[in-house]
């Protein structure tokens, strides 16, 4: 059988291929591409692709900046919106460091640790996210944007541009081999959902990064732009990343036990309950921007408690009705599409492994809409709430042995400076909020 | 050589064999195909089975061979016939048995002028799905579909194997290898991938079968 590395040669020769992007992520998930040409390709999937490290957001500094690019073969794919003439490919890359080890800032690695971690106590971890997002006339901050319908959820719009434009990005979607379980209009006007139908976590978290970028680029070439911000416009609902996650025991879904009344097992009841006890350790990488915490707020079936139940808005875990035994799983609610795919899976593994390995116990289900209790009904049913800001999110992550050893040391400690870099920064501005409400009366 | 594949050779057909003058080995099984290896290759082979698709299956299993067997003749009862429909490269041409001598003879001749030692196919097609094994390319109509290594291997797997149930459990060995601890359902997310670059029209190429496995089956009967 062929290596790889030939196929990967072979095809770039056989399409014609141009330019090879290599893609990779920075800390805070934002995507990042160096371009090689054929003759560049064979050595730099032998070798790896020296760069810069410290040009990138949470790599390195400037002392120990020159870093490896390792191309991951088996990610080669042809960009199928690229001209058919000069074709372009992209491949995933793993950063190591000139020595060949692994670099601990690389959120790929990150993940790929925490999912060595869950397979040697036999569980391979399985992802599927349902992605929202805003199309809006153009990204010129100075005005609030603007949608292009002013339809809701499901809404069937012949003429749509935005479903039009969906559509294609869809198609697209799966000529690069993602299959897209459903799609539809959400319930803000002009915003859009995609949900993926699952796949392994580091397969997933690859697929994420390409899904922002070719909803992206799809809503470019058409004229608009596509935004992955947690709450554009305020008053109506904001776009998050409910994930649907489960984990395999070989062959057999690990969350299913025909024998409890919730069909849930041990195993999925301690995942939960991992997730429930360190969701507020957790909330700096489920919701890492100033703006995710505008989401987070009452009536807009965004997750604010620590709850779980089998579908309600309000908690951050819900459990989905499972047509089959091998569909169980759990739908974690509380992460936006702002996040970094590999970091946020990590942390939901080691918090879910956790509860697994430590035997936490589980609480009753909660099936009310908890917007409507006050304060002190909280308090009386034990419930906690996430974080109401990134500030608090980020002292809570500061202070979590869980999260340090999910994401690791470099990770963690750049994470939490750079939140609170950003924050500082945010306190320092003078708002709209202030200038509408204070400037005229004071 | 001529290779006879029956676990029951009937005594007419051993003497018009020698009759016609024609060196041949017989085989009952897949496996003692193995140990041979003929002067200047198989000239060809000649399934004999009471029943079609038996012997179909084994033309499916014999093209995945190491060694090529060279052009396949079918030798089955009158009865069989009706059965026959096209089947795509499973074999190149078919006798009713009891057959007389002269048909034999004449058939046998007209499959070995067709054969070309050792030519081992560089390109596997099937309705205009077409897969290079030289330079790893696949195509739909003259089309390039944009495969990313694995879905390579895959329907590489499965273009070689047609008409062959291949279990997940054994496509995992074959086509990922030993070393990989993702369980079997990955070939699941991994078919569907495919299925979703073949497109609607070839999608339906590769047939799920229920608690087994996969089958690419470009033909209209099922097994």
């Amino acid at each position: 059988m062929e290596r790889p590395q030939d196929y990967v040669l072979r095809t770039v020769e056989e399409r014609g291929v141009q330019f090879i992007q290599l893609w990779f992520t920075d800390v805070l998930g934002t995507a990042k591409a160096l371009s090689i040409t054929p003759a560049e390709l064979e050595n730099a999937l032998e070798e790896g692709m020296t760069f810069d490290g410290s040009a990138i957001e949470g790599f390195s500094r400037v002392q120990e900046s020159d870093m490896l690019a390792k191309p991951d073969p088996e990610t080669f794919q042809i960009l199928p919106w690229k001209e058919v003439n000069n074709p372009v490919a992209r491949v995933f890359c793993d950063i190591v460091r000139l020595d060949g080890s692994p670099f601990e800032g690389d959120p790929r690695h990150v993940l790929r640790r925490a999912l060595g971690k869950a397979r040697e106590r036999g569980f391979s971890f399985f992802a599927a996210p349902e992605m929202e997002y805003f199309y809006f006339n153009d990204a010129d901050p100075s005005h609030p944007p603007i949608p292009l319908d002013q339809g809701s959820y499901f809404d069937l719009d012949l003429s749509s541009r935005g479903g039009e434009i969906r559509k294609r990005t869809v198609l697209a979607l799966e000529d690069m081999g993602i299959p897209v379980e459903r799609s539809q209009h959400e319930d803000s006007p002009s915003q859009h959902e995609i949900d993926l139908r699952y796949t392994d976590a580091l397969t997933m978290a690859d697929t994420i990064m390409t899904v922002r970028l070719v909803v992206k680029e799809i809503a470019s070439r058409n004229g608009v732009h596509a935004t992955f911000m947690p709450k554009p416009l305020s008053g109506i609902q904001g776009s998050g990343m409910h994930t649907h996650f489960s984990l395999f025991q070989g062959d057999t879904n690990a969350f299913y036990d025909p024998d409890d009344e919730h069909s849930l097992s041990d195993i999925a009841k301690g995942f939960i309950a991992g997730l429930l006890r360190h969701s507020r350790e957790m909330a700096a990488v489920m919701n890492q921007w100033i703006n995710s915490y505008k989401r987070l707020v009452p009536g807009f079936e965004a997750p604010m408690y620590n709850g779980w139940a089998h579908n309600n808005g309000s908690v951050v875990v819900n459990v989905p009705h499972a047509k089959k035994p091998s569909s169980t799983r759990v739908e974690f609610r509380s992460p936006d599409p702002g996040i970094n795919p590999y970091l946020a899976f990590a942390a939901v593994l080691y918090a879910g492994l956790k509860g697994i390995e430590e035997g936490y116990e589980l609480p009753p289900s909660v099936e009310d809409n908890l917007y409507t209790y006050t304060r002190s009904q909280l308090m009386a049913e034990g419930i906690s709430t996430l974080p109401t800001s990134l500030s608090r999110a980020v002292d809570e992550m500061a202070n979590s042995e869980l999260m340090a050893e999910a994401l690791g040391e470099h990770v963690f400690q750049w994470i939490i400076r750079n939140k609170r870099d950003e924050y500082i920064r945010y306190e320092r501005e003078v708002t709209q909020f202030e200038l509408n409400s204070y400037l005229p009366r004071l | 050589m001529l290779l006879v594949f029956t676990e029951l050779l009937p005594e007419e057909l051993s003497s018009s064999l020698d009759g016609i003058g024609v060196l041949w080995k017989q085989v009952g099984s897949t496996s003692e195909i193995e140990g041979l290896s003929p002067q200047g290759g198989w000239s060809g082979t000649f399934v004999i089975d009471t029943d079609l698709s038996a012997a179909l299956i084994t033309c499916a299993s014999l093209r995945q061979q190491e060694i090529s067997v060279g052009p396949i003749l079918i030798g089955i009862p009158e009865s069989e016939l009706a059965n026959l429909t096209r089947s795509n490269r499973l074999f190149d041409d078919f006798i009713a048995l009891p057959a007389r001598n002269n048909e034999l003879a004449a058939r046998l001749r007209a499959m070995s002028s067709r054969f070309i030692p050792d030519a081992k196919p560089q390109i596997v097609e099937y309705n205009g799905l077409v897969l290079n094994l030289a330079t790893y390319q696949t195509s739909v109509s003259g089309r390039p579909l944009d495969m990313t290594y694995m879905e390579y291997q895959l329907l590489k797997h499965f273009m070689t194997n047609p008409g062959s149930v291949l279990s997940r459990e054994v496509l995992l060995k074959d086509v990922w290898g030993y070393e990989y601890y993702g369980g079997a359902r990955t070939v699941d997310v991994h078919v569907r991938r495919l299925r979703a670059k073949l497109g609607e029209e070839h999608s339906q190429l590769i047939h799920t079968v229920r608690s087994v496995g996969y089958v690419f089956s470009p033909t209209q009967w099922d097994l």
